[in-house]
């Protein structure tokens, strides 16, 4: 899905809300916000590879052609989901706006 | 993965034999049969529980690589008419859907060692005949006009073997101005001769080779009437052809097939004198709209010459069609249950998961039904590496365990019924004939939920293994089983548990739960998301089922219009719900919203206060909170969920026992056969659909259903060492529902 909405510094608010509780209720202007970045369509699109079940997450990218292997980022592994998803919320972030969430 | 496998069954009883087809890219493995209890990795759950029974197919094995060879076509054998071609008219209605990926037959008979024979193909996006002299040279003639996807054209290709012309065809069936898609070109060629050879004649694809892995030039779109001739036919004479054989051109034709004939099988028929009749190969799809579709009719059985045309896929497979490794005979005293071959070959490993029924007349009192039909509806999904809406419906990234990533890069193992082929058009079959990574324990899906994320076959593992961990006796039947063998199937059983996600029915499948429950069966529903979709199962070919997403429902693709008749029954497909069999007349709540976050309780409501509930509240508090908790996303109700509807098929004395309304994110959105008009409000915080409501009534004949209305509902079984309301619930509902005392006499 491709959004209209663009992310601007007005949306500065919802960052720490983010950060906090990356999975779950959110409010109304941080699920905009990211209607816009997880709504990514598959090319280049974030993804993470469960190289230790349930332990170790590492980075990975689609590359949305069939069959084409998941690139792995082998220097970005975590430790749980929560923390994969403000890394990449910070890397969508600052793709969208320029700035620093 | 260097190991993966398959069975020629899905389930077998005690004497029956089983047959497993394995890859190995090692050069030894070693297999074990193991009885599943739970396939969850998660640390935070019940862990890992299998047990090894020992057989006689329980060693060592060599390992060889086995391949699958997608890519569908018309095999039609050599014969001497075919083989004693010199000169000859090809020609056919073509609907090519990617005329830009690479070369592609159309109709081939072509020897590819010695380069000998002829093939009418799409090359650089253009009508072209490839000719080989059988000498190793080969000479195309090409119309040099860019053919339109998803448009019908006539094409055809005639060669004179005396003054060795070539002709091209190429009419576009709709003028568009200023576009010039049209071409017909005559050359003659350098080529001495046109070579003949012993090569079978291929719609869809050329192979060039006898093994695996040989087949080329694969087709992507629609073929309709394609003739052959063994003669240079004027147009007029290849515009007759078309509606049949006309006297005069009797001794030229050489064949005249009509894909229209027998829709529903692989045969395909050549309706001339000839008789040269073929088969199709890995399931292209049939029932397919014709170039002379004129949408008067929308059923291919009322106008069957508008159905002329098959679609063929690159990416179709049906029977990977690998060599048998071993066998296992079930052994007489081994009790029903889930069980699978375990394949290990150092750190690599697969499961080939099959179910052992009882033996008949041995059946227990209580049956878990594993929903195989959807199993197989789902098999070998790529929703997150094709799509992207993946990580919006979940509100989280999509995990990739290792099957999946195998997924990603192997397309040959084929789609499930919710990808698209390559080309765009909806997979509407699915085999069990190759290995499903994803109907395997251990399993990560990216649709499963916060926390274990799983789906279907693994998030079943919490059944068996609550059911194991309670104590309770209970055989598993599959739903071929239930299709096949009907209500007999069930009829020994005073009660039915169902998946976490039983989606798909065929009528046989529906017409066989719906008897039993009118003869006092008991249904205990321990999903959501039920009994939605309408499915047939191919009548000749076994492990293939067809799905046709029609008009409404959640669905990935949609079926063009016309094409909403399953080709294997000629059956209208979709939703049962638009055939006046909506989920609430079988389970008293149907499919009302789905989120993939995180799940939610339940509340008590007024009707699990009333005298015909106490004994599913038993040891409940008056206002507990009904599964707060949970591996699968954190709560008892989630993923997708069902309300309670009268309107719908409710019955009218259905005691809405508990819901989830109002504590589910706005991730979950109200379904959309629910939406007529669309207006804001749809999110869970806001919209009163977006619930899961947990029922019971009671049934005729002394029988009752009672139904959690959540896909999320096992995932909360074990916590607190199976010590919690859900299992409590479940534990009060099953030991009543096997209580053979009538709950209304």
């Amino acid at each position: 899905m491709h959004t209209v909405y663009k992310i601007s510094a007005n949306d500065q608010d919802v960052v720490e809300e983010f950060n906090a509780k990356p999975i779950g209720h959110h409010s109304p202007a941080l699920q905009r916000v990211l209607n816009v970045i997880r709504g990514q369509p598959v090319r280049d699109k974030y993804v993470l590879i469960c190289t230790k079940p349930h332990k170790e997450w590492t980075l990975g990218q689609l590359t949305g052609e069939r069959g084409k292997p998941v690139r792995m980022f082998k220097d970005q592994v975590f430790g749980s989901v929560e923390d994969a998803e403000r890394e990449i919320f910070r890397r969508r972030w600052n793709l969208h706006t320029g700035t620093k969430g | 993965m260097k190991i993966t496998g398959y069975a020629d069954k899905i389930s077998a009883r005690p004497g029956e034999t089983l047959q497993f087809m394995v890859n190995c890219e090692r050069p030894r493995y070693r297999a074990d049969i193991v009885r599943l209890v739970c396939g969850d990795l998660n640390p935070e759950g019940p862990g890992i529980r299998e047990q090894v029974v020992p057989t006689p197919a329980n060693k060592s094995y060599k390992g060889r690589a086995q391949t699958i060879e997608s890519g569908s076509y018309v095999l039609i054998p050599n014969s001497p008419m075919l083989q004693d071609l010199k000169s000859f008219t090809v020609q056919a209605m073509l609907w090519p859907t990617m005329p830009d990926k690479g070369t592609q037959a159309i109709v081939s008979k072509w020897q590819e060692r010695r380069r000998s024979g002829f093939a009418l193909v799409i090359q650089a996006g253009r009508l072209a005949l490839q000719l080989g002299d059988g000498k190793g040279n080969v000479e195309v003639v090409s119309t040099n006009k860019q053919l339109l996807a998803r448009q019908w054209y006539f094409v055809a290709a005639s060669y004179d073997a005396e003054t060795r012309r070539g002709t091209l065809y190429q009419e576009p069936q709709t003028d568009y101005p200023t576009v010039s898609d049209a071409g017909r070109v005559r050359k003659k060629t350098q080529l001495e001769r046109v070579g003949s050879n012993q090569s079978a004649l291929m719609f869809g694809a050329l192979r060039t080779g006898s093994g695996r892995g040989k087949l080329d030039q694969k087709f992507n779109g629609k073929i309709d009437s394609p003739r052959l001739a063994n003669r240079v036919l004027e147009r007029a004479d290849m515009e007759r052809l078309k509606s049949g054989v006309p006297a005069h051109l009797q001794q030229s034709v050489v064949g005249t097939w009509d894909f229209s004939r027998d829709i529903s099988s692989i045969r395909v028929t050549d309706v001339s004198p000839n008789r040269l009749h073929g088969e199709t190969v890995n399931m292209p799809a049939r029932g397919m709209k014709g170039y002379n579709w004129s949408g008067e009719s929308m059923d291919w059985k009322q106008a069957p010459e508008q159905y002329g045309a098959i679609h063929f896929h690159d990416d179709d497979v049906y029977d990977a069609g690998w060599e048998v490794d071993f066998s296992l005979t079930v052994p007489a005293n081994l009790k029903s249950g889930l069980y699978a071959a375990r394949l290990r070959s150092g750190s690599e490993e697969d499961y080939i998961p099959f179910v052992v029924k009882p033996a008949k007349g041995k059946e227990k009192k209580l049956a878990f039904l594993l929903p195989t039909a959807s199993y197989m509806a789902y098999a070998n999904e790529h929703m997150a590496t094709n799509a992207g809406m993946m990580e919006l419906l979940s509100g989280r990234l999509a995990p990739f365990d290792k099957n999946s990533l195998f997924l990603n890069e192997h397309r040959e193992y084929g789609g499930s019924c919710y990808d698209s082929h390559s080309d765009g058009s909806g997979v509407c079959y699915s085999s069990r004939l190759r290995p499903i990574l994803n109907m395997r324990p251990k399993h990560i899906s990216a649709l499963g939920g916060d926390g274990s994320s799983l789906w279907q076959f693994n998030a079943d593992t919490h059944i068996t293994d609550w059911l194991e961990a309670q104590g309770f006796d209970f055989d598993v039947i599959t739903d071929e089983d239930l299709h096949y063998e009907g209500l007999a199937l069930l009829k020994p059983y005073q009660v039915i548990l169902s998946g976490t996600h039983p989606e798909y029915h065929s009528l046989q499948m529906w017409d066989a739960m719906k008897a039993y429950q009118n003869q006092g069966g008991r249904l205990m529903y321990m999903g959501a998301n039920g009994w939605y979709w309408r499915v047939a199962f191919h009548p000749d070919c076994p492990g293939l089922m067809e799905v046709r997403r029609n008009e409404g429902g959640i669905r990935t693709w949609a079926a063009e219009p016309g094409e909403y008749y399953h080709s294997f029954t000629g059956e209208y497909g979709g939703l049962w719900r638009n055939q006046g069999r909506a989920p609430q007349v079988m389970l008293g709540t149907g499919f009302s919203a789905q989120g993939f976050d995180i799940s939610a309780p339940y509340r008590r409501l007024p009707g699990s206060f009333q005298a015909r509930a106490a004994f599913v509240f038993e040891g409940i508090g008056k206002d507990e909170v009904i599964g707060d908790f949970g591996l699968i996303g954190g709560g008892a109700a989630g993923l997708e969920i069902d309300r309670a509807d009268e309107r719908l098929g409710t019955p009218p004395h259905t005691l809405v026992l508990a819901t989830s309304q109002g504590g589910h994110t706005d991730i979950y959105l109200v379904v959309c056969e629910e939406l007529l008009v669309t207006t804001p409000g749809l999110g869970g915080t806001e919209n009163e659909l977006v619930r899961a409501d947990m029922v019971f009534y009671e049934t005729p004949s002394g029988g009752a259903v009672w139904s959690s209305s959540s896909i999320a509902w096992a995932g909360s079984l074990s916590h607190n060492n199976y010590d919690n309301n859900v299992s409590r619930i479940t534990h009060n509902v099953l030991e009543r529902f096997l209580n053979p005392e009538p709950f209304v006499r």
